[in-house]
């Protein structure tokens, strides 16, 4: 499995782990094992060979983007850090994680901590900033141990503190606890969490470059963004760059979960088909079900159908296609999943999570969730749907944060790809997945019922009557739907509808 | 312990682990070892990977086998659970998925011990960029 297929382009296999390089392979406990993977040796080349603009044009030139969400180039972030002056300055790394579903960047720093630590440093020494913290939820015990572990080593061997590398350059890092907030992950939000305020966004500009944390100029990255530093500076920007797409350069791992057969972390170069993510990699639907559609970008993504399965995963392409890369999240739905449903599961979550400062997320996801929960149980009308769509573009035009900005994106994605669901939902009371338990009616089919009594000796609430050899007969206004008869018949007379 | 300087303390570095895992695993040459790396990201544990790990740590030692076991991250194989990989000495590197401690038992019987194939191995499905 560590065996080298000699160059990426002649191997049949879909996958490349660049930021996942040493996840599985190396005991994260252990930092020379790191070392001897030619770890902190792009640290030690950035600190005696290169001056810190050589360090940020080589990290623009490779085109590497956030991988936090918003794909903001990196290396013209730190250059924007790096021009802003001040006495103290600081790196941060966002390891808050807060999509429902995702584990890539935990999954990381437990099995990679140093990477991300080496790069954090070389961050440092590209702005000059001596301090860095890494922000990481309180929910994350094994990566929180052995980041500290990995701290503590690091400046055993004199890779972490005063005087790197016999350089003029210090560097030291330290770890703050995030109570797992998602509005935390955002970074103005994550930087006041830090200060010790509540965990509330502010408006940007300033950006935490010119003001972040204490004020101070502050670069913010995600952790996969951190996992592929090292790597670029090792091997060249000119080798990164040649992964990827145009504009989407390298690889970006993604947690892939839902209804496929293989759930797990993927690593594809940008470019690769969600077709090949969920069938070749993801080894296909569950049970050989119908795929239904793939929702991306968590709880700001959307869900995207058969009709995208060929698009090159990419920034550009998934919001075009309407959703977003997020962080790195992919969830696959197949026939059985009810897409208002889905909607209305994502807006539960952002409800619970919205920080409240603002009245159109506050109280505009909260009329949203109310509106979606009203159509699952049949008590929608034709009219809710365009209330759902003008609201959704308010929320988004006038939250202040990203959590405000993308949160109505499930609802706007479900109604542009599956406008004929909610319809069914709205007009026939009918939830064509049968998810919607509310929707559904159980009745016997009188031909094929024998009249076996089996059915109403399992009923727990006594809905079904008959007598013995008779057809059987379900009251609708007793039954509470659970589903215990039509499992139960032998004889397939019990359908639901 | 001394600090690291200069890129050639990273060099010595690496060839020390080495020469650690020779003694670590008595031998003269770790090469001669079979090595196992058991899963141990969040997930891997949960499903069991660290009673995996102990059951490894002791049955190889019982039975004989020269062996180097040590603990990685998430190999990404959430749906196989916990996951090892098993690499003999001169052979290239297996990963066994949904290794409880009787695929354990069975996977030092069956693969180190006589070299025979087992179902659950999960194929490589990626490429590693060369360090
Ligand atoms: C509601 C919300 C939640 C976010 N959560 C995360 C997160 O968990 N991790 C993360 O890295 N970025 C998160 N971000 C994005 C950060 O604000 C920021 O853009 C990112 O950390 C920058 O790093 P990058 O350029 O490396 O992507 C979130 C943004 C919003 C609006
Ligand atoms: S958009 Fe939502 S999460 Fe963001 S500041 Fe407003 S209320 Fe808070
Ligand atoms: S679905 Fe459940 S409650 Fe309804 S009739 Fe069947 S067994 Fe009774």
């Amino acid at each position: 499995m560590i065996t080298n297929l000699g160059g990426f382009k002649m191997s049949q296999h879909k996958q490349i782990r660049i930021a996942l390089n040493n996840c599985g392979v190396i005991d994260p406990e252990n930092i020379k094992e790191y070392i001897a993977r030619d770890g902190y040796v792009a640290l030690g080349k950035c600190l005696t060979e290169m001056k810190p603009q050589d360090v940020i044009n080589e990290i623009k030139e490779s085109g590497l983007r956030g991988r936090g969400g918003g794909g903001f180039p990196t290396g013209l972030k730190w250059e924007i850090a790096s021009k802003n002056h001040a006495d103290q300055k600081y790196v941060v790394c966002n390891a808050d994680e807060g999509d429902p579903g995702a584990f890539m960047d935990r999954s990381i720093l437990e099995g990679d901590p140093h990477a991300v630590l080496e790069a954090m440093a070389i961050c440092g020494y590209s702005m000059g900033a001596t301090k860095g913290l890494v922000y990481i939820r309180a929910e994350y015990p094994l990566a929180i141990k052995r980041l500290k572990v990995a701290i503590e080593q690091a400046r055993e061997y004199g890779l972490l503190g005063k005087k790197l590398f016999e350089t003029d350059f210090d560097f030291d890092i330290e770890l703050r606890y995030g109570a797992g907030a998602f509005v935390c992950g955002e970074e103005t939000s994550l930087i006041h969490s830090m200060e010790g305020l509540r965990g509330e966004p502010t408006i940007k500009p300033p950006y935490p470059a010119e003001k972040g944390y204490l004020g101070k100029p502050t670069n913010v990255n995600n952790v996969e963004t951190y996992a592929n530093i090292p790597i670029i500076l090792r091997k060249g920007a000119s080798w990164f760059n040649k992964i990827g797409t145009e504009k989407s350069k390298g690889t970006k791992v993604f947690a892939l979960a839902g209804k496929v057969k293989n759930v797990g972390l993927v690593e594809v170069p940008m470019g690769t088909t969600l077709r090949e993510v969920i069938y070749e990699i993801g080894g296909g639907i569950e049970n050989d079900k119908k795929f239904k559609a793939v929702q991306t970008g968590g709880p700001s993504g959307g869900c995207l159908t058969e009709k995208h399965l060929d698009t090159p995963i990419d920034f550009d392409n998934l919001l075009a296609a309407g959703s977003m890369m997020g962080s790195g999240g992919m969830i696959v739905m197949d026939e059985d999943n009810c897409m208002v449903s889905v909607a209305k599961f994502y807006l539960d979550f952002t409800v619970e999570e919205s920080c409240g400062k603002c009245s159109p997320c506050r109280i505009g996801n909260k009329r949203l969730y109310e509106l979606l929960d009203r159509i699952t149980q049949g008590k929608g009308e034709l009219s809710d749907l365009q209330r759902l769509r003008n609201m959704s573009l308010v929320i988004k035009d006038t939250s202040l944060c990203g959590l405000g900005q993308t949160s109505p994106n499930p609802v706007l994605s479900t109604l542009d790809n599956f406008y004929d669901e909610y319809l069914a939902h709205v007009t026939d009371k009918k939830c064509p997945s049968g998810e919607c338990k509310d929707l559904m009616t159980y009745f016997v089919i009188e031909e094929n019922c024998v009249g076996c009594t089996a059915c109403a000796r399992v009923c727990p609430v006594g809905a079904i009557t008959g007598e013995k050899k008779e057809v059987h007969y379900i009251n609708p206004e007793i039954c509470i739907k659970c589903g215990a008869c039509e499992e139960r018949c032998k004889f397939d007379a019990i359908i639901v509808k | 312990m001394t600090k690291i300087k200069t890129l050639a303390d990273l060099e010595r570095i690496k060839n020390e682990l080495r020469s650690e895992l020779d003694l670590e695993s008595g031998l003269l040459n770790s090469e001669n070892a079979v090595k196992i790396k058991v899963g141990m990201g969040t997930s891997g544990i949960a499903s069991g990977a660290k009673d995996v790990m102990d059951f490894l740590i002791e049955a190889l030692e019982k039975r004989n086998i020269e062996a180097i076991v040590s603990q990685t991250g998430d190999m990404g194989y959430s749906y196989a659970e916990p996951t090892i990989e098993v690499q003999k000495p001169g052979k290239d590197p297996v990963v066994f998925g949904d290794v409880d401690i009787k695929k354990a038992d069975l996977i030092i019987e069956k693969y180190i011990k006589l070299g025979e194939e087992l179902q659950g191995v999960i194929p490589v499905n990626y490429q590693t960029i060369d360090n």
